[in-house]
């Protein structure tokens, strides 16, 4: 190996003419491959293949309760998929869920990020005071907030409303079940709480790094606060925007934890990732949840797709070797 | 308190021509802005500490006993009262850094075939990782169960490792290979002149810059792994439960107890809170993929 990568080193520097023979040039190309094979073939073997099996399922007629009639089913599990009103609303809760948490932990986090870039008395507790939310373990995050803030009894929320009311001399405070009368709503508070620092640190890393000679320039030329904002931070941060938009719904599209753990999908609120992990585990329909993560899968390659474009444009100013 | 910022930060590019009065009271306002969204961000982890150490009458009432007489009974009842937690705690914690450790072997290499001696095409490399990552993983949950029920490895935390590492492995490649890239070529070049072999050159000029990329890339792959639900929900029982498994029946056998449930949830939050507080501005490089340094 060493002597392998040091024939290389040496080729970079002398040997890589174009007259060399091809063998020797093939050699170098598979010893620079090395490195790289073992995680891309651990990948591959890990997420690839569990696909192919699943879209193999995907056109048998399999249910776990009655293994002995797994059949070919051609394409009836996607007839059913498409026709099911639950994955219908699913898509539709999925998209809600997603959209809702990024845009306003982005908007929140951009402002958050703004407070935070200014210099002042305790800047780095406030910094530590708002990373907590997201250090919180996810089930942990959910079920402090199902039963410790949202519980209609004895929830911290309506524990506040009462202390409000009784200030004002009222004994008749309004006591809402939160879970119940905005379930979807419910969820994306939680996950916004936990992903808004994280959009924070981002952006306020983006601020970090704005060029500060030019924005002084413009603030002698007499560009006012808002001004200067609109023209000069905002472009600068489009990039870290972008980066956080994108790794926060390659997260949030898949979310788990907090549906199944506030609401257990119920009351609207099952996302793609439970709804196939209901078909799935609770009702053995294994030829139905197939067919439906064929579905998702494909739809997220078409997303994606765009999506890659974006990242892309985030990394092509990074020239490579 | 704005004059002090002021003094504090004599480069501050703040120096807009406002009348000085008018710019000082705006600052005052903005920090304690800035104060109150920190306390409130932070409120709901400070109240889940606060009622795991009351007792179970004065955790949940209406209005909330702030200021009840402390008590560990909630951790005492967490620790010893049902099924003891610490068999799901150690599960984690091997699955976590077992996962993180093979996450390393994998992809430090392979970020050297993607940065410093690049192969043809590694952009195309580069992006079939982060593609894996966003195809929905719940789409490989059934296939990746009847493998382990047809191979016996069902509540086997071995499954729960290669997940993890897979799971994590493009996040790693992305993070190590924009570290690496920070290596300068000419160190590397002078390096190779003087006939310094390939593990001389990575100890005395690529380790120095990357180790702190490592950690980085360490502390995240650790905290996912940790945090994860579906799949150790769905491959594991009894024996290989993992923390969050255990968190999600321990609602679901105990009925409801709030002051050991938020003892439960803090515990099982300490090593990524510990770990996330200690190490900040790694977990914003990470959490970047690291194109934030």
């Amino acid at each position: 190996m060493t002597s392998v990568a040091e024939e290389l080193g040496r080729g970079e520097v002398g040997s890589a003419r174009p007259g060399a023979p091809g063998v020797a040039r093939r050699s170098v190309a598979w010893a620079r491959r090395a490195p790289l094979l073992p995680a891309l073939i651990f990948m591959i073997i890990v997420t690839q293949l569990p696909f192919v099996a699943t879209l193999v399922i995907s056109f048998m007629d399999w249910n776990a309760y009655y293994p002995d009639e797994r059949r070919f089913a051609g394409f009836a599990n996607f007839r059913r998929v498409f026709t099911d009103v639950n994955m219908r609303d699913a898509v539709w809760t999925t998209v809600l869920l997603t959209a809702g948490v990024v845009l306003i932990s982005l908007v929140l986090g951009l402002g958050i990020a703004l407070l935070l870039d200014r210099p002042f008395r305790g800047r780095g507790a406030v910094r530590t005071m708002m990373i907590a939310p997201f250090l919180v373990v996810p089930v942990a995050a959910a079920l402090l907030w199902k039963h410790a803030l949202y519980n209609p009894e004895y929830g911290l929320f309506n524990g506040v409303l009462t202390w409000i009311w009784r200030l004002f001399g009222s004994d008749r405070p309004p006591q809402p079940d939160w879970i119940s009368t905005m379930p979807l709503w419910a969820v994306i508070f939680a996950l916004v709480w936990q992903w808004t620092p994280f959009m924070m640190l981002i952006l306020l890393a983006g601020l970090q790094g704005r060029p500060l000679d030019v924005i002084e320039a413009a603030r002698i030329d007499g560009a006012g606060t808002w001004q200067i904002f609109r023209s000069m931070t905002l472009p600068h941060l489009r990039q870290y925007l972008e980066l956080g938009a994108l790794l926060g719904s390659i997260y949030i599209v898949q979310n788990f934890d907090a549906v199944f753990t506030i609401t257990s999908g119920g009351l609207g609120t099952a996302n793609l990732p439970y709804t196939i992990y209901q078909i799935f585990y609770q009702a053995h329909d294994y030829g139905r949840a197939s067919a439906a993560a064929v579905v998702v899968v494909i739809g997220t390659i078409i997303i994606a797709t765009f999506a890659l474009r974006t990242v892309f444009s985030l990394f092509r100013e990074e020239p490579g070797r | 308190m704005s004059v002090a910022t002021e003094t504090a930060t004599p480069t501050s590019h703040r120096a807009a021509p406002v009348p000085g009065k008018r710019r000082d009271r705006g600052g005052a306002w903005l920090t304690l802005l800035a104060w109150v969204v920190g306390i409130l961000f932070v409120l709901p982890v400070l109240w889940m500490v606060l009622t795991s150490f009351h007792s179970e009458a004065n955790a949940a009432t209406n209005p909330p006993s702030v200021f009840a007489p402390l008590s560990v009974k909630g951790y005492q009842e967490f620790f010893s009262g049902g099924a003891s937690p610490w068999p799901p705690l150690l599960n984690s914690l091997t699955a976590s850094i077992l996962s993180t450790a093979l996450v390393l072997l994998l992809s430090i290499p392979a970020a050297y075939a993607l940065s410093i001696k690049p192969v043809r095409k590694w952009t195309d490399v580069l992006f079939f990782f982060l593609s894996t990552k966003m195809l929905p993983v719940v789409a490989g949950l059934l296939p990746l169960y009847l493998f382990a029920q047809q191979t016996h490895l069902l509540d086997n935390i071995w499954l729960l490792i290669i997940f993890y590492t897979s799971m994590n492995l493009p996040i790693a490649v992305w993070m190590m290979r924009s570290f690496l890239s920070e290596v300068p070529v000419e160190m590397l070049e002078a390096a190779s002149m003087d006939g310094a072999g390939l593990i001389k050159t990575m100890r005395s000029v690529i380790a120095p810059v990357v180790m702190p990329g490592i950690a980085a890339t360490a502390l995240i792959c650790f905290i996912f792994s940790w945090n994860e639900l579906l799949f150790a929900r769905v491959l594991t029982a009894t024996v290989a439960e993992t923390a969050p498994v255990f968190l999600t029946s321990f609602v679901t056998s105990q009925g409801l107890f709030l002051a050991q449930l938020c003892a439960a949830a803090f515990v099982v939050s300490l090593p990524v809170l510990a770990a996330g507080f200690a190490a900040q501005d790694k977990l914003v490089q990470g959490l970047s993929l690291g194109s934030v340094k």
